[in-house]
């Protein structure tokens, strides 16, 4: 998995929301096998027409975001189905942090897994990062997982918590598997055990 | 004596494998069900590190999201290339790793979500997962069941567990009875109403009351399914006599000397008094009413004889999403949801796909026709329950009616195979998500019960199914 350590970049505003996964990565495009390539059809919806040409409003289209790499958005980020497509089309675009009052359980997992930092702040907080990311490309925010601070392009300096176990894995991009088959003889013994108390599973 | 423990608590610490200091476990995972979208990127993890699948025996894997419901499907052709590239994809893999597998011509075929419980794969106390949001499904069981990202999905197939750390607990409290015409899914929806569509973030919700417990197990897997509509990691509803009614006799159901065993864990699988939960929402089973969504939210719910909002209805960020929402619906604020007119109805997904939803949807149709220019589409949830429906002879109701009858599939639930909505168009579906362009491109979503799509086909608007009900008396 990529590491993420810390980054400087050009936030775009998502004010609306329940941001829904069908909104960030439309089902046409859950029929690959692969996990790259999907960042030209991030937001597929909003972000074309029906002929497939870029809707202009449309923030990510704007030229001062093309290059967005954090992405502030309106509650409930994520919500909806399990497809990590949402996560994979987002990192592929070039979005590696979200900042949200809250994100729907699974898509918030999923970010992790794939070197995303999603953060949950407090309304406020989101308010005053949305009118930082609302300045456009001259302002550009610094995200810091190490010290698990945000810096506004105004030197505004936000805290934010983030799990400790996600952190670690995040910040030396390490393979959940590969942690969790050192662990092999507890599972082996878990096992064993429910093979004893609960055999007919 | 040890603190009183919820049901969630139960299960969870039934499988923890080990914990860290933090609070970060290891969970133990009994069943995982894979379907072809969200595995092959998996697989292919498995491949290329060398790994294999720890446990094929608890792995379940069935086609369901992309393939096509029409009956000359038999032939096994799937027209679009990448679908078809998918299913392939699924078919080599459960091969070549050994698991469990039904393929698309197996009669026991269906969406994953019907297929477990069918087969007796899924069972009180066990965790469950799948790379599908709609894993919530199986709570009905008792069992912890959530979806997981493609990730998790490789994960669980080569270590048999994930890495979690425990949610909340929140108690829904469905109390009394419920009113003729009232089902399972105006439980569920008039929830999400209620709470919104984060309001179980981080939560796993325990369903509970009189309501509840008068559930079929057909009608807890929609209250539970839809548990991830309203944020919450997974829904459960404590196992008892109708759960082990249900539950006895199936395929991998344990038998003899182990069903006994089974059933005497499975008897202490209840939340214990005075348990605490974090939150708690109760809710009057009597002032439930036939409900439908009117916007591109699972919480945009109202009752039937409700009105179109208004954006300044709502507060905050909400003044703004309505206001889209209706945009994409194409609805204007004080319209009666009754006047509103439909092109297509759509009964089937992992919500409202198995056998007792296909009844009920029968019973109104029985002896009436779709109104003119409707188009209707019944989607069995599985061989199995389309199998019976026949036994039935629901099927000669839904096709005397005007519908079409479809093979198993997830559909036009979310419309990944051909089955969709053309632009404009707009739907009374039972399936559990109304965002925009889930059952095609600019396509209009309205959720409801299969009584009362059922009754929509018939007088091409939403409709009270009560209205239809009381003409069945007269």
């Amino acid at each position: 998995m990529d590491k993420f350590e810390k980054l400087t970049g050009v936030a775009a505003p998502m004010p609306l929301v329940n941001i829904d996964t069908d909104m960030i990565i439309p089902k046409n495009f859950l029929k690959t096998i692969k996990r790259s390539g999907l960042g030209v059809h991030a937001f597929a919806e909003m972000r074309y027409d029906d002929n497939g040409n870029e809707n202009p409003d449309f923030v990510l289209n704007k030229p001062q975001y093309r290059d967005a790499q954090v992405l502030v958005a309106g509650d409930n980020f994520g919500c909806g189905s399990s497809r990590e497509h949402a996560p994979w089309a987002l990192a592929d675009f070039g979005i590696k942090v979200v900042i949200s009052t809250s994100f729907a359980d699974i898509f918030f997992n999923n970010c992790f897994k794939n070197g995303m930092l999603p953060i949950v702040l407090p309304q406020e907080q989101v308010d005053l990062l949305m009118k930082d990311a609302e300045k456009g490309s001259n302002a550009r925010m610094t995200v810091d997982l190490e010290n698990q601070q945000i810096t506004t392009s105004e030197s505004d300096v936000i805290p934010f918590e983030v799990d400790a176990f996600k952190k670690h894995c995040l910040l030396e991009g390490l393979d959940d598997i590969g942690l969790t088959l050192a662990k092999a003889s507890a599972i082996d013994s878990f096992e064993a055990q429910a093979a004893q108390s609960r055999p007919w599973v | 004596m040890s603190a009183p423990k919820t049901l969630y608590d139960k299960i969870w610490d039934s499988h923890v494998v080990s914990q860290d200091e933090d609070g970060t476990c290891l969970l133990y995972i009994d069943r995982h069900l894979v379907h072809e979208v969200t595995s092959p990127q998996a697989f292919e993890g498995l491949r290329m590190t060398g790994r294999s699948v720890r446990a094929p025996d608890k792995t379940i894997a069935v086609p369901d999201h992309n393939v096509p419901t029409t009956t000359d499907r038999a032939s096994g052709v799937i027209e679009n290339e990448e679908s078809r590239i998918q299913v392939d994809a699924l078919d080599k893999n459960a091969r070549d790793f050994g698991v469990q597998y039904y393929p698309v011509s197996d009669v026991r075929q269906g969406i994953v979500h019907i297929v477990g419980p069918e087969q007796g794969w899924t069972l009180p106390g066990m965790t469950v997962v799948c790379g599908d949001s709609h894993t919530a499904t199986h709570g009905a069981f008792g069992a912890l069941a959530h979806g997981i990202g493609t990730s998790e999905v490789e994960h669980v197939l080569a270590t048999q567990t994930l890495i979690q750390s425990k949610s909340k607990n929140m108690k829904v409290e469905i109390t009394g009875k419920l009113r003729p015409g009232v089902t399972a899914k105006d439980i569920t929806l008039s929830v999400i109403g209620a709470t919104g569509t984060a309001g179980g973030t981080g939560h796993v919700i325990e369903y509970c009351g009189e309501a509840i417990r008068a559930l079929s197990m057909e009608g807890r897997m929609t209250v539970c399914n839809m548990a991830i509509e309203g944020g919450a990691r997974a829904g459960l509803i404590a196992p008892d006599e109708t759960t082990f009614e249900y539950v006895k006799g199936r395929a991998h159901a344990p038998k003899g000397a182990q069903w006994e065993a089974a059933l005497s864990w499975w008897k202490t699988l209840f939340t214990d008094e005075d348990a605490h939960f974090d939150k708690v929402v109760t809710i009057r089973g009597e002032d439930i009413a036939p409900v439908v969504t009117w916007g591109t939210s699972p919480e945009d719910v109202l009752p039937i004889s409700g009105v179109v909002p208004a954006p300044e209805d709502f507060k905050g960020g909400k003044v703004e999403a309505a206001k889209r929402s209706l945009d994409y619906m194409g609805l204007k604020p004080g319209t009666k949801l009754e006047d509103i007119a439909i092109d297509v109805v759509f009964i089937g997904s992992c919500t409202n796909g198995r056998i007792e939803d296909l009844r009920a949807a029968a019973e109104v149709l029985k002896g009436r026709k779709m109104a003119d220019g409707v188009r209707g589409m019944v989607v069995p949830g599985s061989g199995l329950v389309r199998a019976q429906a026949e036994e039935e002879g629901l099927d000669q109701i839904f096709l005397d009616a005007g519908f079409e009858w479809r093979m198993a599939g997830c559909s036009m639930c979310l419309a990944m195979n051909p089955d969709q909505l053309a632009p404009g168009e707009r739907c009374a579906s039972t399936s559990n998500r109304n965002f925009e362009g889930r059952q095609g491109r600019n396509g209009r979503t309205h959720l409801m019960s299969p009584a009362m799509a059922a009754a929509a086909a018939v007088t091409g608007k939403l409709t009270d199914v009560r209205k239809l009900m009381e003409l069945e008396e007269a």
